[in-house]
């Protein structure tokens, strides 16, 4: 298997080390030909205006949301949560989302920088422990349709859910050298997606 | 399970988002979104661009609170605004303004010749700019969560900020040539703390991200300096002082992510029109020299 991540804009970087150490072959993608060539794409924190502007100008876009609605797995953390969601509020003029998860999001719900926080979190699906988990100017799950899982959540509001192929969460498991958020897309949501399809 | 505030991790992860894009100055409400539309990452709200407060002189200042509620107001990106240096009621006030980031810049007066504020007691994180690696360092030792490279602020000569980055690379990549047993004595050539001297050294980058400032006024020289291993660009005078602020804030934006494919940035500079005048920084008086101030 074959991860991109998507390499425009933000903490790139730090997804594809955080796969690495998953033990799967990572690449970044900037352009077409880059994503054909993988089987999954992870889209990183960022400004999901930025990430959204610069993919339509080099023409990206519409093929990364065509990949996503036939099904390639993407996980997507904060900004990339807001980028998977089907339906986004606050957001700025005409911003389009690539969408493929049913969930209405709220950018920036948790307020500005100086209301970014970190929190021990409990992560439904078979995590042993606590999961540290960071918000930074975050977005949270506001409504979630049918076939969405809330995988855990900040008072009451949904800040991990996953559909069968897609995943996001409003925080940035790649800031804290914990993996297993990384390792559960790959093994809980990528691999068993794409034997599916195969 | 409390939820914690102004950590390092937030603080410096905040900068983290930024990386692989241009942060613009504006100074009013339509300039700010006219670079959330270009896909700026973040815009600097300041009541003069440098090119102006070079122009007409006199104490540069923080700007008026209501103009950067103005701007939070019309914008969903991150908004920063400066503080001068030392001055931390300043940057007080911009904390209470919510601001996203605060910059201690040399664009504006200095209130301390000798000191830099104290941003541990910050819960807004803080950038800051640098000539080198010591005072990078001490800046990171003083709680700023993000360093930029200083260049010569309102100029469009991008001399000064290509020296300041060669200067920085250089010096981490001497520090990680070095034995353990001279890193002692390197801490106290860059007066700088011993700790984040060996941290540097061992992992052969700074601790926070860095962003490059001053002078960048075209689409080339935003690639130039991420090829000089910049994490992303502030541009100030060079967008809104040229002749087509949006179509040079877009192209300097996508200059940004393909700095290293020239045909991207061959395109990115078509038909721009004017770019800034600009001043040359070997023409400028030393005291008017803004990079020169920090210490």
């Amino acid at each position: 298997m074959k991860v991109g991540v998507l390499a425009l804009q933000g903490d790139f970087r730090e997804h594809i080390n955080s796969l690495i150490a998953c033990g799967v072959d990572v690449v970044p993608v900037r352009r077409i030909q880059e994503l054909n060539g993988v089987d999954a794409l992870v889209i990183p924190g960022g400004e999901s205006t930025t990430i959204a502007h610069l993919a339509q100008t080099f023409e990206i876009f519409d093929e990364i949301r065509n990949r996503i609605a036939s099904g390639m797995p993407a996980y997507g953390s904060c900004a990339g949560m807001i980028l998977l969601a089907d339906h986004i509020l606050d957001a700025a003029k005409d911003q389009k989302t690539f969408g493929g998860l049913d969930i209405v999001v709220r950018r920036n719900a948790f307020g500005r920088q100086v209301d970014s926080f970190e929190e021990d979190l409990e992560f439904k699906d078979g995590f042993p422990g606590l999961l540290k988990a960071v918000f930074i100017r975050a977005p949270w799950v506001e409504k979630v349709g049918e076939g969405i899982e809330v995988l855990a959540t900040v008072k009451s509001h949904p800040v991990a859910v996953r559909s069968k192929t897609l995943f996001a969460t409003s925080f940035h498991p790649e800031l804290t050298g914990d993996h297993r958020i990384h390792q559960y897309f790959v093994d809980q949501v990528a691999r068993p997606a794409l034997k599916k399809v195969q | 399970m409390a939820e914690v505030t102004g950590t390092g991790r937030v603080k410096r992860g905040m900068a983290e988002m930024l990386k692989g894009g241009v942060i613009m100055d504006v100074v009013n409400a339509e300039q700010a979104k006219i670079a959330e539309d270009a896909g700026a990452v973040a815009v600097m709200a300041l009541e003069r661009v440098p090119a102006d407060i070079r122009a007409q002189g006199g104490v540069a200042r923080m700007s008026d609170p209501d103009m950067i509620e103005k701007i939070q107001a019309s914008v969903s990106i991150p908004v920063m605004a400066k503080a001068r240096i030392g001055h931390f009621v300043e940057a007080q006030v911009l904390q209470s303004l919510d601001v996203d980031y605060i910059d201690e810049s040399e664009v504006l007066t200095p209130s301390d010749y000798e000191n830099h504020i104290d941003k541990w007691n910050f819960t807004v994180p803080f950038v800051c700019g640098a000539t080198n690696l010591g005072e990078a360092l001490r800046r990171i030792n003083e709680g700023a969560a993000m360093i930029r490279s200083k260049g010569e602020a309102g100029t469009g000569d991008v001399s000064n900020a290509m020296m300041h980055m060669r200067k920085i690379g250089g010096e981490i990549r001497r520090l990680s040539s070095l034995r353990e047993d001279e890193l002692y004595v390197a801490a106290k050539e860059l007066q700088a703390p011993y700790a984040l001297v060996k941290e540097v050294a061992e992992t052969g980058k700074l601790p926070v991200v860095l962003f490059t400032a001053g002078g960048i006024a075209t689409p080339a020289d935003a690639a130039l300096m991420m090829a000089m291993g910049a994490d992303g660009v502030f541009i100030g005078s060079g967008i809104f002082k040229s002749g087509n602020p949006a179509q040079r804030a877009a192209a300097c934006v996508k200059a940004t992510t393909f700095w290293d494919d020239p045909k991207v940035v061959a395109d990115a500079s078509r038909g721009l029109g004017e770019a800034m005048v600009g001043i040359n920084v070997a023409d400028l008086p030393a005291p008017h020299r803004l990079s020169e101030r920090g210490w």
